[in-house]
């Protein structure tokens, strides 16, 4: 693929990524100073803990709320179920069941010797770490040597029947007609869900319930038809929500590819609270920058509540606070999958123009990212052939521009969630136009004063001056004032608030550590235990 | 006035159908899409095109030509009449016969994540060059945004003394929409505020006749206007206030 040129100015480009990194830098101490349920579930469960009791109720929530009620969890849950360990010579899952079904106190048992919680710590760390090390391994393994890595654009396509077993018969047909990647949307509800389910499920509404034992079924299956094609199918699943780093956790242990993880989605669209979702997106990246999973954003959001023209500079901003996030939390630009949409009204004199000069902005900003290109859904009407006819010039965009993942239109949006014959139709419409106009890019150039070069720079300008805004009266400010989305949220409102922690200087958290060593982040911590 | 499908001659009856099969392509596969359709009542069936959709399954693209023919005077169908006016007039007419503002309290419930419909009509932008509620001078607007409990939803319109409610649905998998749909109206007829409220339910998959199957006054499907919405709360709380 051969794209076409913008020459984006270096100055504008390196001052909007400066800002950037200020306005999150600013952010590190909120960050540092507090944990919440969701980290520490995260603990437990790289610790080794799963199920849930007889109310379906995870064990990792019941050990945290038990924490949380005797007032200790800001010194992190780590510390009283190893603690319990030494003290009764159980692993970590025994102890979980105890708490679960007999109601141990967790916080009652008499505190053993450090020396011995420290080695235990040490010991469960580098088991965990291992174990998501070796699933990155396996993942370049297979990607590079096994079969091989499909060719960009990736074809990313949906499942979402609610039933992980019907999922994986409309999967594993997508990826025989040529698709590269299978996303499995999320039942509708769950990103408000403050726990993850248990086990494999066969009811959802709009989707499947992301458990960790859904995403060994069709890890399973995917490796499956993979092995018949000979080509890697990546598979996603979606972590943005009160869950955060819970699912980025389960993704690394199964080996997801791509999790959806947002810095601000939850905040704007799920009305999740600010802190929380902060905290949250910190750890949950370090998890996926370590176990290199690609981050997917979702800037597209902001094109289906805001006019795609008039608001095309928020998800230029938005990008750039992702990928100052992500650098933060030690993630390789490789594996930042940033966000933008194909959202143009149709009907828009030259849109095709307003398109290319965002597609290009995008690309150009970041030459590293694993770009992620959404398709037309505002302006999809049930009229299935002019909905074809769109998502043939959205691919016509990406091929010409250079994106990485082409998340596929299908002709029947706005109608249903996709028959195995929308599919198929638009793989077949993405072959043709990626074939067909594979080396286009390189017969144009762009010239400075043209229309795509001239809105490029005054959509990064209008960026720029948000993100100023934005690093003047701090993120949480900027977004009370609806300067993102046109949507406003508080401090104080929103979801899973009083999940949040402040820690206390006892408290230790031993994969913060293991990840950051990992990551080469500058670390007071030490690897394993400190206590 | 009976009328046939129209291909490109009057009453030749062609139809155009599109469908998956779980054969793998072939003579076989071909032969059965071409008697399911002539089962369905077809006279004459032409398979034009049929794909492998990787191995086990085939789609197919189907001509088919019918004799069968409707007499549209044996039908009647339920459509909601309102007068549509622009946002001035109704600005206006709320100003003229009303004489006070109208307040709308608008929510997706219970699971639905969605909010496109309801932004789509409330926000001051609006939809396909129609600006939403939120720009009529006469409208106070409360969007509650997505997955708002039933419950909260009725402490709101209370809260507020809402004039009407809207509710989008988007997700209607196994017919979650109808169930929250009813939970909601069973909420506000305990709460005996029903007849106190315009209740208007909008979504892609929402029909009138649904909608006032389900006990609402009004449902707007897909390609509705604000200003469509607007001129009907606005008539309809006149209308209501007259009877009283």
């Amino acid at each position: 693929m051969e794209k076409l040129k913008l020459r984006l100015k270096s100055e504008p480009v390196n001052r909007a990524k400066e800002i950037s990194r200020e306005i999150v830098e600013d952010l590190m101490g909120l960050i540092s100073q507090h944990t919440t349920t969701s980290i520490e579930r995260t603990v437990l469960r790289l610790f080794g803990i799963t199920g849930a009791d007889v109310d379906e109720t995870p064990y990792v929530n019941i050990i945290v709320k038990q924490l949380e009620k005797k007032g200790v969890l800001e010194t992190g849950a780590a510390l009283y179920v190893l603690n319990a360990c030494v003290h009764y010579h159980q692993e970590p899952e025994e102890i979980a069941k105890r708490v679960a079904e007999e109601g141990l106190d967790l916080s009652a048992i008499p505190m053993n010797d450090f020396d011995r919680i420290n080695a235990l710590s040490l010991e469960l760390t580098q088991a965990a770490m291992e174990h998501i090390q070796s699933m990155k391994d396996k993942r370049d393994e297979l990607l590079y040597e096994t079969w091989s890595d499909p060719v960009r654009p990736y074809k990313y396509v949906i499942v979402a029947t609610g039933n992980i077993h019907e999922d994986v018969i409309q999967a594993q047909a997508a990826a025989k007609q040529g698709a590269d990647i299978i996303a499995v949307i999320r039942s509708t509800a769950q990103s408000l869900l403050d726990y993850v389910p248990e086990g494999a499920t066969t009811e959802g509404f709009g989707g499947t319930y992301a458990t960790q034992e859904n995403f060994r079924i069709m890890r399973a299956a995917l490796d499956e038809v993979a092995s018949q094609q000979n080509r890697y199918i990546r598979l996603v699943n979606y972590a943005s929500g009160l869950c955060m780093p819970e699912i980025a956790m389960m993704g690394a242990w199964e080996r997801l590819d791509f999790l959806l993880n947002d810095s601000m989605y939850g905040i704007l669209f799920r009305d999740i609270n600010m802190k929380r979702t902060l905290i949250d997106q910190y750890f949950s990246r370090l998890i996926c920058a370590a176990s290199h999973i690609t981050i997917n954003t979702g800037e597209d959001n902001y094109l289906t509540t805001s006019d795609a023209i008039e608001k095309a500079y928020a998800v230029t901003a938005s990008q750039l606070i992702n990928e100052a996030f992500a650098l933060k939390a030690g993630m390789e630009p490789k594996y930042m999958g940033l966000g933008h949409a194909f959202e143009i009204n149709p009907d828009i004199k030259d849109g095709l123009s307003y398109e290319i000069a965002h597609a290009l902005l995008t690309r150009e900003l970041f030459p590293q990212a694993t770009l992620k290109y959404m398709p037309p859904t505002k302006h999809m009407t049930g009229d299935v052939f002019k909905g074809y006819a769109m998502n043939t010039m959205f691919n016509f965009v990406s091929v010409l521009t250079g994106q990485d993942i082409q998340l596929l239109g299908m002709l029947t949006e706005a109608i249903h969630t996709p028959f195995m014959q929308d599919r198929y139709l638009a793989v077949k419409n993405a072959d043709y136009i990626f074939n067909n106009a594979f080396s286009l890019g390189k017969e144009f150039e762009i010239s400075d004063d043209s229309f795509i070069s001239k809105r490029a720079h005054q959509v990064l300008e209008q960026a720029i001056k948000l993100l100023e805004h934005t690093k003047e009266v701090g993120l949480m400010q900027s977004i009370e004032e609806a300067n993102f989305a046109d949507i406003k949220r508080t401090q104080t409102s929103g979801k899973g608030l009083d999940g949040v922690i402040r820690k206390s200087p006892q408290y230790h958290n031993p994969f913060e550590g293991a990840f950051k060593k990992l990551l080469k982040i500058e670390t007071g911590y030490s690897e394993g235990g400190v206590w | 006035m009976m009328v046939y499908p129209y291909g490109d001659t009057t009453n030749d009856g062609a139809m155009q159908l599109s469908f998956t099969l779980p054969l793998k392509s072939g003579a076989l596969a071909k032969e059965a899409a071409k008697r399911l359709v002539k089962k369905m009542g077809f006279e004459k069936a032409e398979v034009v095109s049929m794909q492998d959709l990787g191995g086990d399954f085939s789609f197919f693209v189907v001509y088919g030509y019918t004799s069968t023919g409707i007499n549209t005077d044996d039908i009647q169908v339920v459509e909601a009449k309102f007068d549509h006016m622009d946002r001035e007039e109704v600005d206006h007419y709320i100003e003229e016969q009303l004489g006070r503002k109208l307040v709308v309290v608008g929510a997706t419930i219970e699971s639905d994540a969605h909010t496109v419909g309801l932004d789509a009509i409330l926000n001051m932008k609006g939809y396909h060059g129609d600006y939403g509620l939120e720009r009529y001078k006469n409208f106070e607007v409360y969007n509650m945004g997505s997955q708002v409990l039933c419950e909260d939803l009725i402490k709101k319109c209370k809260e507020v003394k809402a004039d009407a409610l809207l509710v989008s649905q988007i997700v209607t998998q196994k017919n979650i929409h109808v169930k929250n749909l009813t939970k909601l109206m069973d909420l506000m007829e305990a709460e005996g505020m029903r007849h106190q409220l315009i209740a208007a339910v909008g979504g892609p998959r929402i029909s009138h006749e649904l909608a006032l199957e389900l006990g609402y006054d009004i449902g707007f499907g897909p390609g509705t206007i604000p200003s469509q919405v607007a001129s009907f709360i606005a008539t309809t709380k006149k209308e209501r206030m007259e009877n009283e």
